[in-house]
């Protein structure tokens, strides 16, 4: 019981100090926030990701949606296991293949088949490049193939990277937005890669058009 | 209750009494008009008109709660202006830590300076010693790339954001004899013609706009909006001269010099928009766009105003 208020007041908290930082804005562009069950995806930068995306959510939304994070970051000391476990209702995964014990994938399943949405990152890693976005890992393809019913929601998060770029410890406050795309569903017989540049396309086109690379925006 | 606190309320109940006019005619025109709530126009006038009620609870609150309220306000309206501003500029990752420091340390000792009422130094603070400093700290990351760049266009977020808007505030520290205790009338007199004069503008402008004053700007600043709006502006702080030290002929002038003072900014400000191909600042306040979109006039006339009351009227 005390436990769940101190996570409230945290997460409370934390989602203050983004706004505080970013004055985040979410632009809902081809799907509305609606209490439907959903995987969000979106592009990875920084370590603020899923806290923004968890902030501009409305709470009744915000409360059945779990990040998928790693437990290796995670479970790493008390306040860590806290925050991921308690505050966010993290999803938590070893992304080390020799020391875990659960399968990832299964994981994953078993936090959709509970109801809840999940935030996603398909790049698997923070992308440190200048590219706009790295390749997509193949766990949303296998998600919408095992759960084809559940709606794939493209969530690009814009300018959090040059809030706090890696190595630094205090932020820079600059405007944020979380932009929400149409949702995507890997259909029947469709192939893994197809899919897969589907997702980052779908991903890619929220970005601003100067983020875009030059190449796509011919193509488009 | 004592002379400043009765001409405040006068004050305010004159701005409520013309927000209910306002939101009245916004109603009746959304209702005559496009009750399904599809004319944009219309629509955008009633969320300005919404802006301004919480603007002037903001201010009110603000103003009762004396100078440490009017303070923190405006430190909080700097912090949201720069971090628009700083949104736009190009900059690079090596100025991550001027950057910072112009958030975090530079901005609010501007303000702690105001407090302090040491004018020599919140004068110099961001003219002299941030203008000396940032690049300093920019440099020692060693790019080089656009360094001129980056650094003018930090250099002018402070300036415009934290240095012209903290002037606000300052107006409270001004000794102006048989005026005492009377101060946060000067920052509702500043303020109240800018904005009406911002509102005049646009009214005017919308009434019988049909030559413009920078067309590759602005095309909503038209001559007739900007001598109707600034004329009737300028008789309105006429009008308001009981609530300042200034004499009526004093006051037109002053609200003369600040409305044009005013109209420039917004100009200005409007250029860098065009810059930077963005339509507004942010998208802080429903209707007005960002902070800066609001604030662009006041910044503007709030140096030049402390000023001219300062060495005309002020005995520090």
């Amino acid at each position: 019981m005390f436990k769940q208020f101190l996570a409230w007041i945290t997460g409370n908290a934390i989602t203050t100090f983004a706004r505080f930082i970013t004055a985040v804005r979410a632009i809902w562009d081809g799907v509305e926030p609606v209490p439907a069950q959903r995987v969000y995806f979106a592009n990875h930068t920084s370590n603020g990701d899923f806290i923004l995306i968890w902030t501009v959510l409305p709470p009744n939304l915000r409360s059945r949606t779990r990040p998928v994070a790693g437990a290796d970051y995670w479970l790493t000391s008390p306040l860590r296991t806290f925050i991921g476990r308690d505050v966010f209702n993290a999803v938590l995964i070893d992304r080390n293949s020799e020391t875990r014990t659960d399968d990832p994938m299964q994981l994953i399943l078993d936090g959709i088949d509970t109801g809840a949405s999940l935030i996603i990152f398909p790049e698997g890693t923070r992308n440190m490049t200048d590219a706009p976005l790295l390749p997509f890992k193949s766990g949303i393809f296998n998600i919408s193939e095992a759960r084809p019913e559940v709606d794939l929601v493209p969530v690009w998060i814009d300018n959090l990277n040059d809030v706090m770029p890696k190595g630094k410890l205090v932020p820079i406050p600059l405007l944020c937005t979380v932009t929400f795309g149409a949702p995507i569903r890997a259909e029947a017989g469709e192939a893994r890669e197809d899919f897969l540049k589907r997702a980052e396309a779908a991903l890619l086109n929220l970005a601003p058009k100067d983020k875009q690379p030059v190449d796509a925006e011919v193509a488009a | 209750m004592n002379g400043m606190h009765a001409d405040f309320l006068t004050l305010l109940a004159g701005i409520i009494g013309l927000l209910i006019v306002a939101s009245g005619v916004g109603y009746a025109l959304k209702q005559r008009i496009a009750p399904d709530g599809n004319n944009a126009t219309i629509e955008n006038l009633n969320a300005r008109i919404l802006a301004w009620w919480g603007m002037t609870a903001f201010l009110a609150v603000a103003f009762l709660a004396g100078r440490g309220g009017v303070i923190l306000l405006f430190a909080f309206v700097s912090f949201a202006a720069l971090r628009e501003f700083v949104t736009l500029t190009d900059r690079r990752r090596a100025d991550h830590w001027a950057i910072a420091a112009a958030f975090f340390v530079i901005l609010p000792a501007q303000y702690a300076l105001i407090w302090c009422e040491w004018y020599g130094m919140w004068s110099a603070l961001i003219p002299v010693y941030a203008f000396l400093i940032l690049p300093i700290i920019a440099v020692l990351q060693s790019d080089t790339e656009d360094f001129l760049m980056r650094i003018s266009q930090m250099q002018w977020s402070l300036m415009i954001c934290v240095f012209c808007a903290s002037h606000v505030p300052a107006l409270l520290f001004l000794d102006i004899p048989g005026f005492e205790g009377r101060n946060v009338l000067l920052i509702a007199f500043l303020i109240v013609v800018v904005q009406l004069s911002d509102v005049l503008q646009y009214t005017w402008g919308k009434l019988l706009g049909r030559h413009p004053v920078a067309p590759k700007l602005s095309p909503s600043k038209t001559w007739e909006g900007l001598i109707g709006g600034v004329a009737s502006a300028t008789l309105i702080g006429t009008a308001l001269w009981w609530i300042t030290p200034f004499t009526p002929l004093q006051a037109a002038l002053m609200s003369l010099i600040i409305t044009l003072a005013g109209f420039f900014g917004g100009l200005v400000m409007s250029a860098i928009k065009r810059d930077r191909g963005v339509k507004d600042w942010g998208h802080m306040i429903a209707g007005h766009g960002g902070f800066i979109d609001r604030l662009d006039s006041v910044v503007f006339s709030a140096p030049i105003f402390f000023h001219l009351t300062r060495y005309f009227w002020s005995m520090t």
